[in-house]
């Protein structure tokens, strides 16, 4: 029930935001345009009926090598949760590889404030706004971004400036 | 005055480091610096096959490793659309529940230790050891089970599981009783919690909390009861909240959460019905052994399945369970091929590290060790 009053809101408030839905397992998402993130992210929190008071978390995946890629290379997620009606939904942007730049949210949930910095440490995607946007988990020396899929998983070290050279050792 | 408490201090619970801004004992400013013990376990797992990931997931909350494997296996299973036996559902629900018991146990000890009561730790471990010895019954490890598989249990549960989960049955509701005598009166104890790291229902919303932390500040929200996953709607318990959203109350909620896990015990125990331990589905659950060893198709699977892996349809699924820090979620993208195209786990201990500068500041130095105590973090997990 929940998953059409969210779908007529969006349509109502958002038509020209909105890219597509899909419902795979249940589980309902939108897949929006960057530039209308931060709008419907406060609409949907604010709506009386809706009230998405939760951000469960933000994620990140890369689409490169992928068919999915020539709609937006990366991909952020984010994953709203109404504890009023005990409802999941996920809200998808996609972006473009020449600018991975998006709108933060930080000033809407606080709690968004470590999940974007550990998806700029990690996929290297700029969040617009964001009070201390700094890495988080790898350290100050490591150059790259671990979760694009162009980083090389096959090296038994993480790349730091002093074996940056060295050739690759295999692990397979 | 700076100060750097961490990475090497006992009460940061592992390798976390704090920057304190202090003027004489007050804290102006907290800066948690976290990951020293970054794994990449979520990149690592891209490459590797679906069933070769549960493993890892065992190593990110190592005193909750069977809560990982439940989200992890509960993850994939949403991917490809597998129903369990009831035998499987019950077991796990014991299992995770067993493991609750588990961290909680260690949290109490380890938060009591931080605050000056140095026996609640032995007692703790002494418990906790009851249910480590089912984990080594079970899976034959103690602390990193891998016991959960896709599609059901890596082995059938062991003749003497019953005697053993009817023992802590028996043995830990007075025990709690015991703690609660040490604890919930004591004066340093008492001192030291209430009113310590207070934070209001309102903030740990926006901060995005969950577990303990969230309910501690009076906010019903438990993923079992909002949610429902591997048949908890069949069991009944409460969610106990708090009212002030200190320490103390977060101490409270997770004294009584035992309790509550003990009922769902108890519930599955009776109600646990025989069958397989381990859903019948050719190409992506290992078929029995004996199969195996007198059948030729069966053989045939084993093989696939172990050099090649299964394929999930394309698409992405995000599966949440309530672990004993809070929500645990694995959100996995599926291509289509037999590898994770992405696993991103939210953890809860890094989202609710995350609200700690907020739960220090203005506050007695002393206090930043009783409010990472009643966080519950394990590092392990805050850096995967």
């Amino acid at each position: 029930m929940l998953e059409d009053k969210v779908r007529e809101f969006l349509k109502k408030n958002f038509e020209e935001a909105i890219v597509r839905e899909d419902n795979f397992r249940n589980q309902q998402s939108f897949y929006i345009k960057r530039d209308y993130l931060y709008d419907i992210c406060r609409a949907l929190k604010a709506e009386p009926e809706l009230e998405f008071v939760i951000l469960s978390d933000i994620c990140s995946l890369d689409w490169l090598g992928d068919v999915e890629e020539k709609e937006g290379r990366f991909e952020v997620i984010y994953n709203l949760y109404s504890l009023k009606s005990k409802y999941r939904l996920l809200l998808k942007v996609r972006l473009a590889e020449s600018d991975p730049t998006i709108d933060t949210v930080t000033t809407i949930w606080q709690g968004a404030n470590w999940m974007e910095r550990e998806v700029f440490d990690l996929m290297g995607i700029t969040f617009v706004g964001h009070p201390d946007l700094r890495k988080i988990v790898t350290p100050d020396e490591l150059e790259g971004y671990p979760l694009r899929k162009d980083y090389p998983l096959t090296y038994e070290m993480p790349q730091f400036s002093y074996n940056k050279n060295e050739p690759p050792e295999v692990i397979l | 005055m700076t100060l750097n408490m961490g990475p090497q201090h006992p009460a940061t619970h592992g390798v976390l480091r704090v920057e304190l801004e202090l003027d004489g004992e007050t804290v102006v400013k907290a800066t948690p610096h976290v990951g020293y013990l970054h794994t990449g376990i979520e990149k690592t797992a891209e490459a590797k096959l679906y069933y070769k990931v549960i493993p890892m997931t065992d190593r990110m909350d190592y005193l909750a490793p069977m809560s990982n494997n439940l989200g992890f296996c509960l993850a994939v299973e949403k991917l490809l659309g597998l129903e369990m036996p009831e035998r499987v559902v019950y077991a796990r629900v014991i299992l995770t529940e067993l493991t609750r018991i588990a961290s909680h146990l260690v949290w109490v000890g380890t938060h009591a230790l931080d605050l000056g009561a140095m026996s609640m730790l032995l007692y703790a471990f002494r418990e906790r050891e009851m249910i480590i010895d089912i984990y080594e019954a079970c899976s034959g490890q103690r602390m990193m089970s891998t016991y959960f598989r896709v599609g059901g249990l890596a082995y059938d549960l062991p003749d003497d599981f019953e005697k053993r989960v009817k023992n802590i049955l028996k043995v830990i509701p007075e025990r709690l009783k015991d703690y609660e005598r040490l604890l919930n009166d004591n004066k340093i104890f008492r001192s030291r919690t209430i009113g310590v790291g207070v934070i209001s229902a309102e903030d740990a919303i926006n901060c995005s909390l969950t577990g303990p932390c969230l309910r501690g500040s009076g906010v019903n929200y438990d993923v079992r009861k909002a949610n429902p996953y591997c048949g908890y709607e069949k069991f009944e318990f409460d969610v106990p909240l708090g009212k002030n959203g200190d320490v103390y109350d977060r101490y409270l909620i997770r004294m009584e959460e035992m309790r509550q896990s003990l009922r769902i015990i108890k519930q599955a125990l009776e109600g646990m019905p025989p069958g397989p331990y381990r859903v019948h589905a050719p190409g992506i659950v290992l078929p029995p052994k004996e199969d195996v060893l007198s059948k030729m198709e069966s053989l045939i699977f084993h093989f696939k399945i172990i050099t090649e892996g299964f394929k999930p349809p394309r698409g992405a699924v995000y599966q949440a369970i309530e672990s004993p820090k809070g929500e645990l979620g694995y959100y996995i993208s599926s291509d289509g091929t037999n590898k994770p195209h992405r696993m991103r786990v939210r953890p809860p201990s890094f989202i609710n590290l995350s609200a700690l500068p907020k739960m220090v500041e203005g506050r007695l130095m002393a206090d930043v060790i009783a409010v990472i105590g009643s966080i519950d973090i394990v590092l392990g997990e805050v850096d995967r």
